[in-house]
């Protein structure tokens, strides 16, 4: 099963909102997915001299100032902290793959669950709506956001195997179905040096992404090559620094339904998700097609 | 007229109002308000009813039904209609994916476009679809007629048995073992009465029929290359 949703404002006045917009499309999608959610916010854009990253501990009490100190101390950079449950927003003047190296050899149990100018993912095992009260999601503000809420089938239900997955820069990646070719897909991977968390399949279509990414494909050859080579049945939702992407695979039995109004663009697993949204009666509805590249914004 | 507030009664209480009546009842005209997007409104009716759904409705909407007229004034999800027995289901809008899934009788309307797999293993029932189909519709078709007056999708009526198939418009590729076939006059006669049935305005000789070449479901070696 699995529900995927994703609110995209048009209009700049409903910022505020965001989180409270959004909160009712992925409870909604509660009984689709009552084993893990996350989402991926998008919003406080940095300056482009720094990175901001998304980390996690499964200590909700972990000490993330341990991690501030010794960053500043070793890459000689400037760092700012944000606590909210057991994630931790960082932001920082240090080089992103210096970041990650240090982290990896010093504090291996941190994971990086993200990283950007404007990206923040939170998840966590537990029901949609605890998810969003943990991470204080209500009254936060942003441009758009994307969430999943999952029933695991693929691999154990764990925070590293919820949902959205990093896939670049300000990139993630959420989906709703199985790949059939994920073990294959993982050895080869690693041997172009991609690395894994997790033994979840989602988790491979996000590090093929990155890898396409990394080697020079735009993101819309990125996902019509998955299309290629991705086996099984999958609807992805793409969030992008500015918008956000949707791609279902030929035969298209994952369920998606899209729906746009003046002042939002929605995509949901079902259209009970977006029926809350201010004026979806009314909204232009429609179903994307199999084998299509949907894109908002500059994907 | 009765009404019912999907948002005060949640969809148990529509059905269950709805499925109790009897088919003598005198409340036979009942209008569905906020359907919200909700699954399963207004499935297993067997009295003749009515039934007036303001706005857009979930999955399997209208599931199951015998006798009861059933519009829905927006669109509609997954598998709307599916195994209708009986009775008629109007979309006003579109429908998604398997609109009138192994639906045995009765008459499925969609004024708009249907998703892929419309009318899979359709076992008796009519649909006229007023826009298009998307791919592998009235697959594994048995039984009844699909018409649509757009276009429609790859792979159409695959592995079919003995649906009747008429579309309009242009066909992107048909299924294994479906071929187009003559339009003879019983054809023409059959579909100007759903055509007419569902409120459309096309001329029959304007389409073309599609159905089973019939090799591939009474297994006979000398047709081993149609599998």
């Amino acid at each position: 099963m699995c529900g995927i949703v994703g609110l995209y404002l048009k209009n700049p006045k409903l910022k505020s909102k965001l989180g409270k917009m959004f909160k009712p499309m992925l409870i909604e999608m509660t009984n689709r997915g009552p084993d893990s959610a996350g989402v991926a916010i998008y919003r406080n854009p940095t300056k482009k001299s720094e990175t901001k990253f998304s980390l996690a501990h499964n200590d909700a009490n972990y000490d993330w100032k341990k991690i501030d100190v010794g960053l500043e101390r070793a890459l000689k950079c400037d760092c700012t902290i944000k606590k909210i449950g057991n994630h931790c927003i960082l932001v920082t003047t240090a080089k992103e793959a210096a970041v990650v190296k240090w982290l990896k050899e010093h504090h291996r149990e941190v994971r990086v669950v993200g990283s950007g100018h404007t990206i923040e993912i939170f998840k966590e095992t537990g029901l949609p709506a605890n998810v969003y009260d943990k991470f204080d999601l209500d009254n936060a503000a942003g441009t758009h956001i994307i969430g999943h809420t999952r029933m695991a089938t693929e691999s154990a239900v764990t925070t590293a195997g919820s949902h959205p997955f990093a896939t670049g820069a300000d990139l993630c990646l959420v989906h709703n179905g199985s790949l059939s070719n994920h073990n294959r897909l993982r050895e080869t991977l690693r041997k172009e040096g991609m690395e894994f968390q997790t033994e979840n399949d989602t988790e491979v279509a996000a590090a093929y992404m990155t890898h396409k990414l990394r080697t020079g494909s735009t993101l819309k050859e990125a996902l019509e090559s998955g299309l290629k080579d991705l086996d099984g049945f999958f609807t992805f939702l793409v969030g992008t620094a500015d918008g956000f992407a949707v791609v279902r695979d030929p035969i298209a039995c994952k369920h998606a339904v899209m729906a746009e109004t003046d002042d939002w663009v929605a995509m949901a697993t079902e259209y009970r998700a977006i029926a809350h949204l201010p004026g979806a009666d009314d909204a232009k509805i429609w179903e994307p097609e199999p084998s299509k590249i949907y894109t908002w914004g500059h994907a | 007229m009765n009404e019912l507030d999907q948002t005060k009664t949640g969809v148990r209480g529509i059905n269950s109002t709805l499925q109790t009546l009897p088919a003598n009842t005198n409340e036979k005209h009942w209008v569905v308000k906020n359907p919200k997007g909700q699954h399963n409104i207004a499935v297993g009716l067997s009295a003749p009813l009515q039934v007036e759904i303001q706005g857009h409705v979930g999955f399997y909407c209208g599931g199951m039904n015998q006798h009861s007229e059933i519009t829905i004034h927006g669109h509609a999800g997954v598998g709307t209609a599916e195994n209708m027995m009986s009775g008629i289901v109007w979309v006003k809008g579109n429908s998604s994916e398997s609109a009138g899934a192994t639906g045995n009788g009765g008459l499925l309307v969609i004024d708009g476009d249907a998703s892929s797999r419309c009318g899979i293993s359709m076992k008796g029932i009519d649909i006229v679809v007023g826009g298009s189909v998307g791919h592998m519709s009235a697959f594994m078709g048995q039984r009844g007629n699909l018409v649509v007056c757009g276009d429609a999708g790859d792979a159409l009526g695959d592995s079919i048995y003995e649906a009747r198939l008429y579309v309009k418009g242009k066909v992107a590729s048909l299924g294994a073992d479906c071929i187009e076939k003559e339009m003879r006059a019983e054809h023409i006669a059959d579909l100007e009465r759903l055509l007419k049935a569902a409120g459309r305005k096309e001329k029959p000789s304007d389409f073309k029929r599609y159905g089973s070449a019939r090799k591939l479901y009474n297994f006979s070696v000398d047709h081993a290359d149609a599998y």
